[in-house]
């Protein structure tokens, strides 16, 4: 055996590999936002981020979840900011001191879609709990996202106003991400609670569309939160405060109105409604 | 459906997308420092366990061989809780890196290469037992020797890995969490497009990453057996 053959070979092939190995160049200055995935999957940051970071020169990573798992990001400190949509699970999270203030950001709408042939006749309706009392009625499919995620904790809220605990066959959990749990609804075909911007921009609809729109009750807030430094010291605090500052801006709300998809706009700037 | 997931694929390439470049190489480098890494310590560790002796040895290789059955799954959300910020290693700043979803695929394909370079060397070592120990080569010795002779039927083992590394999605998720233009790769793009209900563009990254695969699974077999050949020839002059 050739020793020297074995030493070059195993060189020559630690040269070819060491490429893949080092690290690659990507931009230093960044924060990272937990947010859920009807932010990520509708569009929206890849519409909005790259004005935030021309001007300021920050790079924003967003890392999607649903917004009980986006908060537990918060907790354990991987992340600066959250972004979610679940008003008294965030006031919890800043209650706790895992953050440091909730501040409104935008709002969209909840929507309940289902087949076009309605088992449960609920269509062209605007009362979503009445909806739902007829679905648990019907017992017709409904697929649940059944992953603590802010769309899930507005159906649970929804089901309890209708005096409904949703079990049985006919009431399926997928636990999974809102695009998934409609992919299934589709599938199936099955009624589903969903936030209007991924309904928007999903692309699997098959034969669902939307039947119950328009309650109040629907309304779906966003609210952005800067994980708190004094308990996770390695936080980016400053560089967070910018862009929750930039969010709340005339120039970040207009960038939210701004998006739309089909011509239709997917999330309502309200930062500066009292009380959002 | 196929169709259009066909031309998603011809589309994606041919446009060649700054984006989906960008993806590629990711998840190549990526899965190839997994599996460098999972070759550096996977082939000494699997020979040694082929010719080394002692007691529990049978339960190590029972346990090492378990472990190419690690869920991916599992494997992240270990990785997870001692990457985060809360975790052992939180100080480093791991989480949601390229280097988080490296040391993912190489923890998940260390049992994959070690099991097997286990096997192929020990099958060699019965074969040249005689003939290496009359040369005065003890066992310790003989792991370089044996690895050597071993190179072509080793690629398998190595294959076997970067297959693994590159087809996982759930470790890579859960430690890199898909940031686009940062840590989105194949597997994790491909996941994302289709709980956006694009199914075509979900298909043709498919296709497109079976494509790199089998090139570079070609490549493999092809240079093992120019050098099996060369070898051969090199042997008989």
């Amino acid at each position: 055996m050739d020793r020297s053959r074995i030493r070059r070979t195993i060189l020559a092939a630690a040269v070819a590999l060491l490429p893949f190995a080092t690290p690659g160049v990507a931009q230093e200055r960044f924060i990272t936002v937990a947010s859920t995935t009807s932010t990520v999957n509708s569009g929206l940051f890849e519409a909005i981020l790259p004005a935030f970071t021309e001007e300021t020169g920050i790079g924003v990573r967003v890392v999607s979840q649903g917004t009980g798992q986006a908060l537990e990001t918060g907790r354990r400190g991987d992340a600066d900011v959250v972004f979610v949509h679940s008003r008294p699970a965030e006031e919890q999270f800043v209650a706790e001191g895992y953050g440091v203030a909730r501040i409104p950001v935008m709002y969209n709408d909840f929507v309940v879609v289902g087949p076009q042939a309605d088992p449960a006749g609920i269509a062209g309706g605007s009362d979503s709990v009445a909806a739902l009392a007829a679905i648990a009625q019907a017992r017709a499919l409904f697929a649940s996202r059944g992953d603590d995620s802010g769309t899930h904790q507005a159906e649970k809220r929804l089901w309890e106003a209708a005096g409904v605990s949703p079990e049985g066959s006919w009431y399926r959990e997928t636990g999974s991400g809102m695009g998934t749990t409609l992919n299934i609804a589709a599938e199936m075909p099955a009624y589903a609670l969903t936030d209007r911007g991924t309904w928007l921009s999903f692309e699997n609809k098959a034969d669902l569309e939307i039947l119950v729109e328009g309650d109040r009750r629907l309304f779906n807030q966003y609210g952005v939160i800067l994980v708190s430094p004094e308990r996770h010291p390695h936080v980016k605090a400053d560089d967070a405060r910018a862009f929750i500052d930039w969010l709340v801006s005339p120039e970040g709300q207009g960038a939210i109105a701004g998006y739309t998809i089909g011509g239709e706009q997917l999330f309502f700037p309200n930062a500066d409604e009292p009380g959002a | 459906m196929s169709d259009s997931a066909f031309a998603a694929a011809f589309g994606l390439v041919l446009a060649r997308d700054p984006a989906l470049v960008e993806i590629v190489v990711l998840s190549l480098r990526v899965t190839l420092s997994a599996v460098v890494i999972a070759c550096a310590i996977g082939l000494p560790l699997g020979a040694g366990l082929a010719l080394a002796r002692f007691p529990g040895r049978g339960a190590v290789i029972v346990l090492v061989n378990a472990l190419m059955g690690l869920p991916p799954v599992v494997a992240g959300l270990v990785l997870y809780i001692v990457l985060s910020r809360s975790g052992p290693l939180g100080d480093l700043g791991l989480l949601f890196t390229p280097t988080a979803m490296i040391l993912a695929q190489a923890v998940l394909i260390l049992p994959i290469v070690t099991a097997l370079t286990r096997q192929t060397v020990e099958d060699l070592w019965e074969e040249y037992r005689e003939q290496l120990i009359s040369l005065g080569s003890s066992r310790g010795r003989a792991i370089p020797t044996l690895l050597w002779d071993a190179r072509f039927s080793l690629t398998t083992a190595v294959l076997a890995g970067f297959g693994r590394a590159s087809a996982e999605v759930g470790a890579v998720l859960i430690v890199g969490g898909n940031i686009a233009g940062y840590t989105r790769t194949m597997t994790t793009a491909i996941a994302l497009e289709t709980s956006r209900g694009d199914l075509a563009l979900a298909l043709g990254l498919g296709i497109v990453l079976l494509a790199i695969t089998l090139a570079l699974n070609a490549g493999a077999y092809g240079s093992a057996q120019l050098g099996a050949r060369l070898a051969g020839r090199g042997a008989d002059a």
